[in-house]
C-alpha cells in the first residue's frame, strides 16, 4: 500500500520537476530577451493594465517594423503592478486603465521621482444583457441600484419577473474599479457578487444567463449579448455604447487610458510615446476598437 | 586509485546530503515566510494603513467598528443617532474631494495648506465623517476630532461573513464563506467522484480483460495530464449551461458545478490508487475465496475489497486533496461570490480561487495582501491534516495486513 502512496508522490514529483524544466527555460528565454533588450540601442519596457495590454502590444509590433533598431516589451499584470514597477525601476512606462492614485503618486515622490502623464487612448464601458431580456434602457440610479443589490428582479426596471444576476470583474481589475468610480459613485459591490476571472467569461456567462448583467469593454461587444443604452441624466436622454458615442462625448462611462513614466527619462520613452499618439498610432487604436485622443 | 575513488564517493555523499539539507530548508523557510506575512494581518488597523478618520468635535461617537465604517461609507447607515450619537444626517467625506471643493493653487505648491482646509471643512459641518491621509492630518485643530483605530481581530477574520477586501475605508475580511465554500465543493466532489472512482478501480483490476485495460488505463492516466484551465473552459462552456437547465436555476456558474469539475479531476488519482491496492491483493486469497465456493462477485466484495480498504481510504484523501487545492478549474465555474454558502445551487466562492484572483493586484505589504496569505496559511493546514491522516491510514494497513 505504501508503494502506491509513493507511486502517486512520485509521479507528483516527476510532473514537478518537469514543471521545472519549463521554468527554467522560460528563465533563459527571460535572459535572452533582458540581453537583447540591453545591448539594443533605443529599448523601452513597458507594464501593466491588462486592458491596454492588446493595444500597446500592437503599438510596440507596428512601431518596432517602422524602427527597426528599436525594441519594446510589453506585459500585463494589472495596473496597480505596472505602477509597483515603475516604483522598483523594472519598468520604463507603466500603462495603466485608471488615473495614479494619490498615494501612489505620494510614494513616487518620496523617492524623488515626479511621474508624467499621456493619455494614449479612450476606452469605454458597455453594460451588457442577455439578448433575451426586454429590458433595454437603465439609468445610472437604477444600475446603481442592480450592481449594489438594491434592485434584485427585473421587473422593478421594466423587465420581465425574473431575478438580475449582476456580474462584476475581479477585484484585481482596474475596470472593477472604475466601474465602482464612475456608476456606484463609490459605493461597494453587493455582498456576494459574481465575480469572473476575465471579460471573455462574462460575455460567456451572460449570452448564457438569461437574468445576467455586467459590464465589459467595448471592444468586447458581440451578439452573443446585448448592450445597454445608459441615462446620465434621470432617464431623459438613453445613449447607446458604441465608439462614435464615445467620440462625441454623448455617453458617459468613458474612461482614459494612460501611459506614466518616470519625468527625467523622456530621451527614452519619447519616440514611441509620440509613435503611439502619431496619426498611424492612433489608427492602431481605432483598429483594436478603442476611442482615439483626438 | 582506490584512494580518488573513495574522494570521490565522499564528495558524491557530500552533495546528496547538501541537496538534502537544502530541500528541507526552503520548505521550512517557504511556511515561515507564510506565515509571518498572514500573521501581520493581526497588526494592521482596520482603517487603510495610513488613512484615518476624522468627525467634528462635537459629534458624541468616538469608535466605530469596522462593520460600521463600512456601512456609512456606503450610505446604508445614514443618521448618527444609529450609532449611539446625537440626531444628526451623517455627510460622507472622503478626501479626493477636497480637490474639486479647493484649487491647487488654493492648496499651495506642495500640499502645505491641504491640513488647514481640511480642517476647515471638518470644523464647518457637524454631522461630517472624513477619510484622510495621516499624513495631511489636520493637527492641533480645534474642532476635528481623530477617531480611535482598531486593529483587525482573529474573530473578525475568522468569524467574519463579509469578504469585501477592497471596500475602503474599512476592508472587510470574513474568511467564513470561504471556508464553508471549500469544505462544500471538495467534500460534494468527492461524493460523485468516490462511487463513480471505485467502479472503474473495480471493473479495471477484477473485470476487464488484458486487453481492455491496456486502453483504458492510460486513456484514465491521460485525464490526469489536462492543464486545469482546459477543464475550467470545459466546465464554463458545457457544464455551466447543463446545470443551469437541468436543475432550473437562474445562473448556471454554482458550488454544484464546480463540484462536478473538481469530480472529473480527482477521479484519475482515485481510480489509479485504488485500482493498485486490489491489484495487489495476493493471488492465494482469491483462489482461497473461488475454491469455497464464492461467486466471483462475493470474492470481489467480500475479499478483494475488504482487503484493499486502507488503499481506497487513501485513495479517497488524496482525492480530496486534490479537490482542496484546485484554482482554475472552480474559479471558472464557480460564480466566485463570496456568499455564504446554503444551497450548493448558488454561486460561491473558494479559497484557492480567492488568492488566484486577488494577489496580482493586492498592493504588496498591505492588509488585504496579508489576509490572502492567512488564507493561504489555512488552506495549508486542510493539505497538511489531509496528508498526516493520509500517512496514517496506510501505516494502519502496514501493521495490520489482512
Amino acid at each position: 500500500m505504501k508503494m502506491t502512496i509513493k507511486n502517486v508522490l512520485r509521479q507528483n514529483r516527476l510532473s514537478l520537476s518537469g514543471m521545472c524544466n519549463v521554468r527554467t527555460a522560460k528563465k533563459t528565454l527571460l535572459t535572452a530577451a533582458i540581453a537583447f533588450v540591453a545591448v539594443s540601442a533605443n529599448a523601452q519596457r513597458i507594464k501593466g493594465s491588462d486592458t491596454c495590454l492588446p493595444l500597446s502590444q500592437q503599438e510596440a509590433e507596428n512601431y518596432m517594423k517602422t524602427v527597426p533598431s528599436a525594441s519594446v516589451t510589453v506585459t500585463g499584470g494589472g495596473s496597480g503592478v505596472g505602477i509597483a514597477a515603475l516604483l522598483e525601476g523594472t519598468t520604463d512606462i507603466a500603462q495603466l486603465s485608471r488615473k495614479i492614485k494619490f498615494d501612489e503618486r505620494q510614494k513616487l515622490q518620496g523617492q524623488g521621482k515626479t511621474v508624467k502623464e499621456v493619455i494614449i487612448a479612450y476606452d469605454a464601458l458597455a453594460v451588457i444583457v442577455n439578448p433575451d431580456n426586454k429590458v433595454s434602457n437603465l439609468t445610472r440610479e437604477q444600475l446603481e441600484g442592480i450592481f449594489t443589490g438594491k434592485i434584485t428582479n427585473w421587473k422593478e426596471v421594466g423587465g420581465d419577473d425574473m431575478k438580475i444576476v449582476p456580474y462584476s470583474r475581479e477585484t484585481s481589475s482596474g475596470t472593477y474599479e472604475f466601474f465602482k468610480e464612475n456608476v456606484l459613485k463609490n459605493r461597494n459591490y453587493m455582498n456576494g457578487i459574481m465575480s469572473m476571472p476575465a471579460t471573455g467569461a462574462i460575455v460567456q456567462s451572460i449570452s448564457q444567463t438569461k437574468g445576467g448583467i455586467g459590464y465589459i469593454g467595448l471592444a468586447y461587444l458581440n451578439d452573443n449579448v446585448k448592450p445597454i443604452h445608459v441615462s446620465y441624466d434621470q432617464g431623459k436622454t438613453f445613449v447607446e455604447p458604441s465608439v462614435a458615442n464615445a467620440k462625441n462625448e454623448t455617453y458617459p462611462i468613458v474612461r482614459p487610458l494612460y501611459y506614466y513614466y518616470i519625468g527625467g527619462s523622456e530621451a527614452t520613452v519619447k519616440p514611441f510615446i509620440d509613435y503611439v499618439l502619431s496619426d498611424a498610432g492612433q489608427k492602431t487604436v481605432s483598429e483594436i476598437g478603442f476611442i482615439t485622443v483626438k | 586509485m582506490k584512494r580518488f575513488k573513495r574522494i570521490l564517493e565522499r564528495i558524491v555523499e557530500s552533495i546528496l546530503t547538501v541537496s538534502g539539507a537544502v530541500t528541507t530548508v526552503t520548505i521550512l523557510l517557504i511556511i515561515i515566510f507564510l506565515f509571518r506575512e498572514g500573521l501581520g494581518l493581526f497588526r494592521s488597523p482596520a482603517v487603510e494603513k495610513g488613512y484615518a478618520l476624522c468627525v467634528n468635535s462635537s459629534n458624541t461617537v468616538d469608535h466605530l467598528n469596522s462593520h460600521q465604517i463600512k456601512e456609512i461609507f456606503d450610505y446604508e447607515i445614514e443618521n448618527w443617532a444609529e450609532l449611539g450619537g446625537r440626531d444628526e444626517a451623517i455627510e460622507v467625506f472622503r478626501f479626493d474631494e477636497i480637490f474639486s471643493r479647493y484649487t491647487d493653487e488654493e492648496l499651495g505648491a506642495d500640499y502645505e495648506l491641504l491640513p488647514d482646509k481640511l480642517g476647515e471643512v471638518i470644523t464647518s459641518s457637524p454631522g461630517i465623517i472624513a477619510f484622510l491621509p495621516t499624513q495631511y492630518l489636520p493637527q492641533g485643530m480645534q474642532g476635528v476630532k481623530v477617531l480611535r483605530s482598531d486593529r483587525i481581530t482573529p474573530a473578525d477574520f475568522f468569524g467574519g461573513r463579509q469578504w469585501i477586501p477592497t471596500a475602503t475605508p474599512a476592508p472587510q475580511f470574513g474568511v467564513l464563506p470561504l471556508i464553508l465554500g471549500t469544505l462544500w465543493v471538495s467534500i460534494v466532489a468527492i461524493l460523485i467522484a468516490l462511487p463513480l472512482g471505485l467502479g472503474v478501480a473495480i471493473y479495471l483490476s477484477e473485470l476487464a480483460g488484458q486487453k481492455m485495460r491496456k486502453i483504458l488505463k492510460p486513456t484514465i492516466e491521460l485525464l490526469a495530464g489536462i492543464p486545469s484551465v482546459v477543464y475550467g473552459f470545459f466546465g464554463l462552456v458545457v457544464l455551466v449551461p447543463l446545470v443551469q437547465k437541468t436543475f432550473g436555476l437562474p445562473v448556471g456558474e454554482t458550488g454544484f458545478t464546480g463540484s462536478l469539475i473538481l469530480a472529473i479531476m480527482a477521479l484519475p488519482t482515485i481510480i489509479t490508487v485504488a485500482e493498485d491496492a486490489m491489484r495487489s491483493t495476493p493471488r492465494a486469497m482469491r483462489e482461497a475465496s473461488l475454491a469455497l465456493g464464492a461467486t466471483h462477485w462475493q470474492t470481489i466484495y467480500k475479499v478483494i475489497v475488504p482487503y484493499a480498504k486502507s488503499g481506497i481510504s487513501a485513495a479517497v484523501v488524496l482525492g480530496i486533496g486534490r479537490a482542496i487545492g484546485e484554482t482554475m478549474a472552480v474559479l471558472m465555474v464557480t460564480g466566485n461570490a463570496a456568499v455564504m454558502p446554503r444551497t450548493l445551487f448558488e454561486p460561491l466562492r473558494t479559497i484557492p480561487a480567492t488568492i488566484a484572483a486577488e494577489l496580482g493586484e493586492a498592493p504588496a505589504g498591505g492588509a488585504h495582501y496579508q489576509a490572502l496569505f492567512l488564507l493561504g496559511c489555512v488552506l495549508f493546514f486542510f493539505t497538511l491534516l489531509i496528508s498526516v491522516s493520509a500517512e496514517a491510514i496506510s501505516k494502519r494497513n502496514f501493521n495490520k495486513g489482512l
